[in-house]
């Protein structure tokens, strides 16, 4: 399943601004909003964002750039992402996470120059009785061992 | 006759198969032309035999697993005909496992359809709020106060008395705000609850409502749970429909109404403060208390904040009375926890039980121990900011005291097990580590103190002036323990610490290393 996304788009930007900017407290709402659509926050959005919500620009780039999930530019073409905290690093995780490190030939928190799949670590997706787990695009899997990780890198790549 | 088969919707099931199974009990049957009902429910919460299927039968509800989707023709042969499979695990109810815990909390997951308010009512749903509008806003109280409930996020703090101090506040405007940023690894009943039976979030949430007089309430959900999202925007949804959201609560007087709202990856999110900041739409920057949110919570007005279990826990004091809550428990540790067994463990899922049982018991007898067959080192209680526990403190009870006493916490009833391959040393430093990524930045201790610590630390593990640099490492501890502004800088040193003093000998050098060093 590959997630296709929009291209940045002034207009169609101001039309998911202004769905949203009523909302109290809407700054997060708007950016998971326009990353939904584009696929990363664009920058020229940010100026958008800060006038319909009467923000500086500085405080919604703050905000963007606070939080783990929004992206300055568009992720590979899949993205896989690997639980990396305690309860996975207990059931072998680590091991499994450098395997995906070395068959991708990229480490953690970047992206294949082809641009197919960026490798992402993400601290708990709930999975912690059936771990390791990932998410590849959306799509959890759990009870992770070597062959599961090599058919989801695999997946990945194609 | 339609055969209704269960088939859970659950994240967990679902990483390892579920919907496959699902499809393919929908494919089996219109291939032979029999006539079944799926039904997807929640987990039972035991979480090694997902996806567990089970039958609905006279005699009740049979359980199967676990299922791969290879097994599905075999097994709709069997549904339908002898009842007799491989895969047969009995009488759900009478599966050991289940039938040793005190569910009151969760005594509908994985029982009800998460998605029908009719189903929710027909097993004792929305009874706690029906008697809550037959009641003074003091009478509520009254009762929350009486059952002991105390905030299940992980501070311990009396549900009621929080309540109170809120409804006695004067203000334009009130807010009930539940904590659903579930970060603690090891950690997953609050995905579970809102994915199984959301409905009794949206009570527990209703009656707190109408308790401090609030009429809007957020759920603030991590995004790394989207299957949760989209279960409580659905229950929402249906809530509101059968006019239990919305302006006459019941048919009453009262008006309330729920929004989700999704984080974006901040850890530290779940403390409370910062959560509020972030619902308000900026960085997720800790606030200095006082004030408290409940005088000044969310845009500035008296809120109640509280964690998915705590409100999760009202409808059942509500319904039976806060003595049959507080009946439960031990010390001033009233009623049960949803504890979590997770990470290299045999029987790992959810089990709810009455505080009092011991670590032993949870992590030996009931997780069966370790998944991988060797023996159990450690075990982390209470997510990243909890301390790991060797087996010599095994006898420890679940009860907020007594793990307080021994420099450990109980937070948010999660255990993190690992076997003797484990090394402390590194598990030390990824506490550390985990800090220095998820601090907020706002005090210094916990921004400057964690990135010291993982460099600290690598020192240690590369044999450098080890007493000294262990020294450093306790110095700085207290630091962070003692005067940062909330548990993430001040709680990471109960894993380092707990690392340090159960585990030393990990901490090396080991005297070939010295020699090397040498």
């Amino acid at each position: 399943m590959t997630v296709r996304y929009e291209p940045w788009d002034k207009a169609r930007g101001a039309e998911i601004i202004a769905e949203h900017a009523g909302l109290e407290g809407a700054t997060l709402v708007i950016l998971h909003a326009l990353q939904e659509a584009f696929g990363y926050v664009p920058e020229p959005a940010i100026p958008m964002v800060a006038e319909a919500l009467n923000l500086s620009r500085a405080e919604v780039h703050g905000v963007f750039t606070f939080y783990h999930d929004f992206r300055k530019q568009p992720a590979g073409r899949h993205v896989l992402k690997l639980c990396r905290a305690e309860a996975c690093q207990a059931a072998g995780g680590d091991a499994l996470a450098a395997r995906a490190e070395a068959k991708l030939g990229v480490s953690l928190g970047s992206t294949t120059a082809d641009q197919r799949v960026t490798l992402e670590p993400i601290y708990c997706l709930g999975l912690c009785a059936t771990a390791p787990s990932a998410m590849l695009d959306g799509r959890l899997v759990g009870r992770l061992d070597e062959a599961r990780i090599d058919a989801l890198v695999a997946e990945a790549q194609r | 006759m339609t055969v209704r088969i269960y088939v859970p919707r659950d994240a967990a099931a679902v990483a390892v198969g579920a919907d496959d199974v699902a499809l393919a009990f929908a494919q089996a049957a219109a291939a032979r032309g029999a006539a079944i009902e799926i039904v997807r429910n929640g987990s039972r919460g035991l979480c090694w035999l997902e996806p567990m299927v089970e039958l609905a039968t006279a005699q009740g509800r049979i359980a199967f697993g676990p299922v791969a989707p290879a097994d599905v023709p075999s097994l709709l042969d069997a549904m339908v005909g002898s009842g007799q499979h491989a895969l047969r695990l009995g009488v759900t109810d009478e599966i050991p496992w289940l039938k040793r815990q005190t569910r009151l909390t969760f005594v509908r997951c994985g029982v009800v359809d998460p998605r029908s308010v009719d189903d929710y009512r027909a097993h004792g749903g929305y009874r706690g709020l029906e008697r809550a509008l037959t009641l003074t806003s003091d009478q509520i109280l009254a009762d929350v106060i009486t059952s002991g409930l105390r905030g299940r996020g992980g501070a311990g703090f009396p549900t009621g008395i929080k309540w109170k101090t809120v409804a006695q506040a004067q203000a334009d405007r009130k807010y009930i705000v539940c904590n659903a940023d579930e970060g603690d690894s090891g950690t997953f009943a609050d995905r579970m609850i809102m994915e199984g039976d959301p409905f009794v979030v949206i009570e527990g949430m209703t009656i707190a409502g109408i308790t401090v007089g609030a009429t809007k309430g957020y759920i603030y959900i991590r995004s790394e749970y989207p299957h949760a999202v989209e279960a409580m925007n659905a229950a929402i949804v249906a809530a509101r429909r059968a006019g239990f959201l919305g302006k006459q609560i019941g048919g009453a007087k009262h008006e309330f109404d729920l929004e989700v709202r999704v984080g974006a990856g901040a850890y530290v999110c779940g403390e409370e403060t910062s959560l509020l900041e972030s619902l308000e739409g900026r960085r997720g920057i800790v606030r200095a208390k006082p004030p408290l949110p409940a005088h000044k919570g969310l845009f500035g007005r008296p809120s109640v904040i509280n964690n998915v279990l705590s409100f999760a826990a009202i409808p059942f004091i509500l319904d039976n009375g806060a003595k049959a809550y507080a009946d439960f428990g031990m010390g001033r540790s009233r009623g049960t926890l949803p504890i979590q067994l997770a990470g290299n463990i045999r029987h790992g899922g959810l089990f709810e039980t009455a505080f009092g049982v011991t670590l032993g018991e949870l992590v030996d007898e009931i997780g069966g121990g370790t998944f991988t067959g060797r023996s159990v080192r450690a075990v982390q209680v209470g997510g990243p900011l909890g301390a790991y526990f060797p087996r010599a403190l095994f006898d420890t009870p679940f009860d907020y005291e007594a793990f307080a006493a021994r420099d450990g916490l109980i937070g948010h009833g999660g255990i993190v097990v690992f076997d003797d391959t484990v090394d402390m040393v590194k598990q030390a430093r990824f506490a550390m580590e985990f800090c220095a990524i998820e601090s907020c930045g706002k005090c210094t201790p916990c921004r400057i103190g964690s990135t010291r610590g993982v460099e600290t630390i690598n020192k240690i593990i590369n044999g450098e002036r080890v007493a000294e640099n262990l020294a450093v490492i306790e110095d700085l501890c207290n630091t962070m323990k003692f005067g940062s502004l909330c548990a993430l800088g001040g709680f990471t040193p109960y894993p380092v610490m707990s690392a340090l003093k159960h585990f030393r000998e990990d901490f090396g050098p080991a005297p070939a290393r010295l020699q090397a060093a040498e």
